[in-house]
């Protein structure tokens, strides 16, 4: 089972009691990625709650781009996973605003194994101001290494990919297309 | 039969809802680029950027929605706010609203409107409504890949073909008297500030004015003149394409009243 990254915020003791809260947990981290199946809710660091209620459970979720036409996927395959623990009350919640950050470790190895370079550190990639190079010149970007290969040698095709989080590089050793998710 | 127009008067409602507008009709204008962008990957990008600006305005027309019932109005939700007001109703700056041209169109406009919500979205961050400002908190995050994206375009073709050049001077042009409607002050906007919700438009002005100028002169591209006339787009008064635009994105819900997925 996968805790994660952040502490869920609902008292610890609460769930070692009859270990239901254990057990969503687990079930909460089978459920994957609508768009990015290699990865569980979990491991994305969306879930930032799970607490017990009086007749189910609560799971309070972090969408991750304001846009993102997962959410609503999301939200009911959660409430069909969890369904055998009562009542299942999905809250959606804002702030603080979900972060790559958040991703797991084990989170970002399943990415690169299924061919998604993973994110940076935020830090490194926000907060900037615009960069004014010229393509020709260096992306300017940072660099990212082919998740296939591993090499630096990379090169960005396009800002934007098949989904918002992501974009799209090719590796210039192995030559294969990949996609990378963007630090947000 | 009762007309419905769901009028939004609250003055608190509407701030959000000329943000929220100002999303909601840059989002359809870039849709409509699906399937005519000049190469595929600019299709995709201007899609995704399509996606943040849409739900960027979901979250806003709903909050905006809540402000005006909390303030005794009718309970109106996003799907309302979007596809049932009225033109006169929607509060976008004219900017918005303007067809899409052509690709040097399309860029310049994004690069315009991001280096706007950039400053917006920021100082919304500390605004006084919780939900506002946990709004903003993702906004700005997506909106500094927008303008990366638009300013990286502005660049390359202002600064290209002697083709790329003319375009981009011309979109210049037909923009930039569009610009002043974006920070122009009334008793709107003073409300918004005085409460706390959200920053006088004025105040965007210098930040707005310092990034375009790093991108313009990177582009070798001449910032055009200021133009007196200020559009009231913010006041419901738009341009004629407008009607035009609203017909499309609103004809579903206008058809078949009520209908859901």
């Amino acid at each position: 089972m996968v805790r994660p990254a952040l502490p869920p915020t609902s008292d610890a003791a609460h769930d070692q009691g009859c270990g239901r809260l254990s057990a969503a947990w687990e079930v909460l981290g089978q459920v994957l990625d609508p768009e990015v199946p290699a990865v569980s809710l979990v491991e994305l660091g969306i879930v930032r709650d799970l607490r017990e209620t009086a007749d189910g459970v609560e799971v309070v979720l972090t969408p991750t781009y304001s846009g993102c036409p997962a959410t609503e996927a999301i939200e009911q395959q959660v409430r069909e996973a969890l369904a055998r623990f009562g009542t299942v009350t999905v809250t959606l919640q804002r702030a603080p605003a979900w972060t790559t950050d958040w991703i797991t470790p084990e989170g970002r190895e399943k990415l690169r194994a299924y061919g998604i370079a993973p994110p940076g550190p935020v830090a490194a990639g926000q907060g900037v101001p615009i960069r004014l190079v010229r393509p020709a010149a260096g992306s300017g970007a940072q660099a990212v290494s082919c998740p296939r290969c591993g090499s630096a040698q990379t090169q960005r095709l396009s800002a934007f990919g098949s989904t918002a989080c992501k974009s799209l590089y090719r590796c210039l050793a192995c030559r294969e297309p990949f996609e990378f998710f963007k630090p947000l | 039969m009762t007309k419905v127009s769901n009028v939004v008067d609250d003055a608190g409602a509407q701030y959000l809802l000329r943000l929220g507008d100002a999303c909601l009709v840059l989002s359809h204008r870039l849709s409509e680029w699906c399937g005519h962008a000049p190469m595929l990957e600019e299709d995709l990008a201007l899609g995704n950027i399509a996606l943040d600006l849409l739900g960027q305005a979901r979250a806003l027309l709903t909050r905006a929605g809540q402000l005006q019932a909390q303030a005794g109005g009718p309970a109106l939700d996003e799907d309302q706010l979007a596809y049932l007001r009225e033109e006169r109703h929607f509060l976008n700056p004219v900017l918005m609203e303007l067809p899409r041209g052509d690709f040097a169109f399309t860029q310049t406009r994004n690069l315009m409107v991001a280096c706007w919500l950039l400053p917006l979205w920021d100082r919304l961050r500390a605004s006084s409504d919780a939900e506002v400002a946990a709004i903003a908190g993702k906004a700005v995050k997506e909106v500094q890949y927008h303008q990366q994206h638009a300013a990286d375009w502005v660049v390359r073709l202002g600064d290209g073909t002697e083709e790329s050049t003319r375009r981009m001077q011309a979109a210049l042009a037909q923009l930039w008297p569009y610009v002043g409607e974006l920070f122009a002050s009334d008793d709107i906007d003073a409300a918004a500030q005085a409460s706390g919700l959200g920053p006088s438009w004025a105040e965007l002005r210098d930040d707005w004015d310092s990034a375009m100028a790093a991108v313009l002169a990177e582009a070798k591209l001449p910032r055009p003149q200021d133009t007196p006339h200020v559009y009231a787009g913010r006041r419901g008064v738009h341009s004629e394409h407008m009607g035009h635009m609203l017909s499309t994105m609103q004809m579903l819900q206008r058809t078949y009243p009520g209908g859901v997925w």
